[in-house]
C-alpha cells in the first residue's frame, strides 16, 4: 500500500527533513517527492511505500499530524487509492 | 506519480468545501427473525443486528482515518417491521425498542425500518404498525419510521394518506418536549426505493440480499465552489462543470463502499448520488442555485436551475459508479440547509414553490415545520399532493413535515446538529377534509398519452 503525504503551510526551514525523519523512523520508504511554492504557501507531496512499516497506519498518521500542529502546518497522510479513483477514469 | 493539482484539489474539497461521505448504511434482512412469539422474534432481531453490524462503526472509522475522508454517519436499515411483526398479532412497539437497543449496542446513531408498505392496501400487521408509530418514535431515540402510501403502478392509497395525516400529528404531539422531533423521524413515501441509505426513510427491501452495504455521498459545498469559478459561463457549461464534480464525488463514494464491503465481508449494494446539505455554512444546495444566478432560492427560475442541477449530478455520478440506486438527486430539506432556512425566513421560499421543486429533484417536502394547529386532514392532503407528483412522474417523492405544536407562522423550531432549525411555514388554510375523508384508492395513472 502506498500513502500520499501532503504538507501545506508557510514555508520554513527543514520541513522536508522533519517529515522524512518520521518516515525513516517508522520504515516508510519514500518513493517520490514533489514540491511547489504557491505565493508564500508551501505545498509538498510525498509518495511513500508503507507496507513494511513498523507501526500501523493510524499511529503513523497521528505522528505526522502532531508534527503538523507543532510546526503550524497541515500534514495529512491519505491512502493513494483515493486520488487514483477520484481523478482517473 | 499522481498530479499535484489533483491532490491539492481533493484536499481542498475535504478541508474547505465540506466534502464527505454522508453515510455508510448496512441493510439487514430480518425475514429469518419472524416468529409468532414476539419475545422470541425480538431476541432474534437483536442477535442478527448485533452480529451483522458489530464491526460497522469500527470499519467506518478505519476507512475515515486511512483515506482521510470524513464519514459522518454509520447507520442500519432493516426489513419493514410490519412484515416481521405481522405474525405476532399484537402491538409491534417492542420491535422498536429492540431496534433502538441494538442500534445503541453497535454504536450507530439511527436505524431505519419501522416501516410499512401499504400502497395498495393494508395487510396483516400494517395498520397496527402504522398506528403504533407515534408511540414507537416517542419511546425510542434512534429508530426511524417510513410508510409507502403510493406508487406509479398502484396509485395512491387515500385511506393510508388520511391515517398518516393523523400519525404525523400525533408523532409531533407525543414529542412536544423534544421540539416535536418524533415527526422528524417519520417519512411518508410514494415510490419508496428499497435500497435508500439516507434516514429517516431508509428500509431494507424484501428483494434485497440478506446483508448489504449502501453508501450515500454528499458535497453541495464542492459543487458550489466549482460553479463559483465560472461566473460568466453559459448554463450548458455550468451543467458540464457540475457533471465533472459529481463524477469525482461519486468515485469517492464508490471507493469507500468497495473497501467497506470487502472489510465487512458483505456485498456492496449501491452508491446514492445525492447532494445532501447540512446546516453548516458552505454545505447548502440553495447556495448552489444562488451561485448559478438566483438572488434568493425560491424565486422564479428556481425549478429550472434545480432541474438542471439534479440532472447533471446524476449524469456525472452514473459514469463514476456501476451501482447507482437509492434516492440519487439533490435534497432540499428546509431545516437542514442554511440557504433554504434563509430563503424561507425572507419569504422568498414558500411551500407551493417547494412542492414545484420536488417535481424535478429528490426527494420531496422534507423537514418543513408547519403551524401547530394544522389539522390532520390538511397534512394528509399535503401527503396526497406530494404522492401525486411522484406517482405521475414515476419518481420517489416523500413528505416529512413537522407540526410545530404550540407554534405558529414566524416561530422557529431548532433541532440542533445535522437536523438544523426551521421556520414554521405558512400553509393554505382552506379545508381538504371532504376529499381526504372520501377514502379509497386514487387509480394508477396512464403511462401513455403523456402531456
Amino acid at each position: 500500500m502506498r500513502a500520499v503525504i501532503t504538507v501545506i503551510g508557510k514555508d520554513t526551514v527543514g520541513i522536508l527533513a522533519k517529515v522524512s525523519a518520521i518516515c525513516a523512523e517508522y520504515n516508510a520508504n519514500i518513493i517520490d517527492v514533489t514540491q511547489t511554492v504557491m505565493q508564500d504557501l508551501f505545498a509538498m507531496i510525498m509518495l511513500a511505500q508503507i507496507d513494511k512499516m513498523k507501526t500501523d497506519f493510524t499511529a503513523f498518521s497521528q505522528e505526522m499530524e502532531a508534527l503538523g500542529k507543532e510546526q503550524n502546518l497541515s500534514i495529512r497522510v491519505m491512502h493513494e487509492d483515493l486520488f487514483q479513483s477520484m481523478h482517473k477514469i | 506519480m499522481i498530479n499535484v493539482n489533483d491532490i491539492l484539489e481533493t484536499i481542498r474539497m475535504i478541508q474547505d468545501e465540506n466534502l464527505d461521505i454522508r453515510t455508510i448504511t448496512m441493510g439487514i434482512s430480518l425475514l429469518d427473525c419472524i416468529d409468532a412469539d414476539i419475545d422470541k422474534a425480538c431476541a432474534k432481531v437483536y442477535e442478527k443486528i448485533t452480529r451483522c453490524a458489530k464491526d460497522l462503526v469500527k470499519v467506518g472509522e478505519d476507512i475515515e482515518r486511512e483515506y482521510g475522508i470524513p464519514i459522518i454517519n454509520k447507520r442500519i436499515s432493516v426489513t419493514p417491521i410490519a412484515i416481521v411483526s405481522a405474525a405476532c398479532n399484537q402491538s409491534p412497539v417492542p420491535f422498536a425498542k429492540t431496534l433502538d437497543k441494538a442500534a445503541e449496542a453497535v454504536g450507530v446513531n439511527l436505524i431505519g425500518g419501522y416501516s410499512a408498505l401499504v400502497q395498495k392496501g393494508f395487510s396483516a400487521g400494517d395498520e397496527a404498525l402504522i398506528r403504533s408509530i407515534p408511540e414507537a418514535l416517542a419511546c425510542t431515540t434512534r429508530v426511524c419510521s417510513s410508510v409507502n402510501i403510493g406508487s406509479t403502478k398502484t396509485g395512491i392509497n387515500l385511506d393510508a394518506c388520511k391515517l398518516m395525516g393523523q400519525v404525523v400529528r400525533e408523532a409531533a404531539e407525543r414529542t412536544v418536549d423534544q421540539k416535536c422531533f418524533g415527526a422528524a423521524k417519520l417519512v411518508v413515501f410514494c415510490n419508496a426505493p428499497e435500497d435508500n441509505p439516507f434516514m429517516a426513510g431508509a428500509f431494507h427491501g424484501v428483494g434485497e440480499p440478506d446483508c448489504i452495504i449502501n453508501v450515500g455521498v454528499s458535497g453541495p459545498g464542492v459543487v458550489r465552489a466549482a460553479v463559483a469559478k465560472y461566473p460568466d459561463a453559459s448554463i450548458s457549461e455550468i451543467a458540464d462543470v457540475i457533471k465533472k464534480t459529481a463524477f469525482k464525488i461519486t468515485r469517492m463514494g464508490q471507493l469507500v463502499g468497495t473497501v467497506a464491503s470487502e472489510r465487512l465481508g458483505v456485498p456492496f449494494g449501491i452508491v446514492d448520488l445525492s447532494l445532501a446539505p447540512t446546516p453548516a455554512v458552505g454545505d447548502s444546495v440553495a447556495h448552489i442555485l444562488e451561485e448559478i444566478g438566483l438572488e434568493k432560492c425560491g424565486t422564479h427560475g428556481t425549478t429550472a436551475t434545480l432541474a438542471m442541477l439534479n440532472d447533471a449530478v446524476k449524469k456525472g455520478g452514473v459514469m463514476a459508479s456501476s451501482r447507482i440506486g437509492g434516492l440519487s438527486g439533490a435534497f432540499i430539506p428546509v431545516s437542514e440547509d442554511a440557504g433554504m432556512i434563509d430563503a424561507a425566513k425572507s419569504g422568498s421560499l414558500c411551500i407551493e414553490k417547494l412542492e414545484a421543486m420536488t417535481a424535478v429533484c429528490s426527494v420531496g417536502l422534507d423537514m418543513i415545520c408547519v403551524p401547530g394547529d394544522t389539522p390532520a386532514d390538511t397534512i394528509a392532503a399535503i401527503i396526497a399532493d406530494e404522492a401525486a407528483i411522484g406517482m405521475v412522474n414515476f419518481k420517489t417523492t416523500a413528505v416529512r413535515v413537522i407540526p410545530a405544536i404550540g407554534c405558529d407562522v414566524g416561530d422557529e423550531l431548532s433541532f440542533g446538529g445535522l437536523f438544523g432549525s426551521g421556520p414554521v411555514m405558512k400553509l393554505n388554510s382552506f379545508s381538504s377534509s371532504k376529499f381526504i375523508n372520501r377514502g379509497g384508492q386514487i387509480p394508477a395513472p396512464l403511462q401513455s398519452l403523456k402531456n
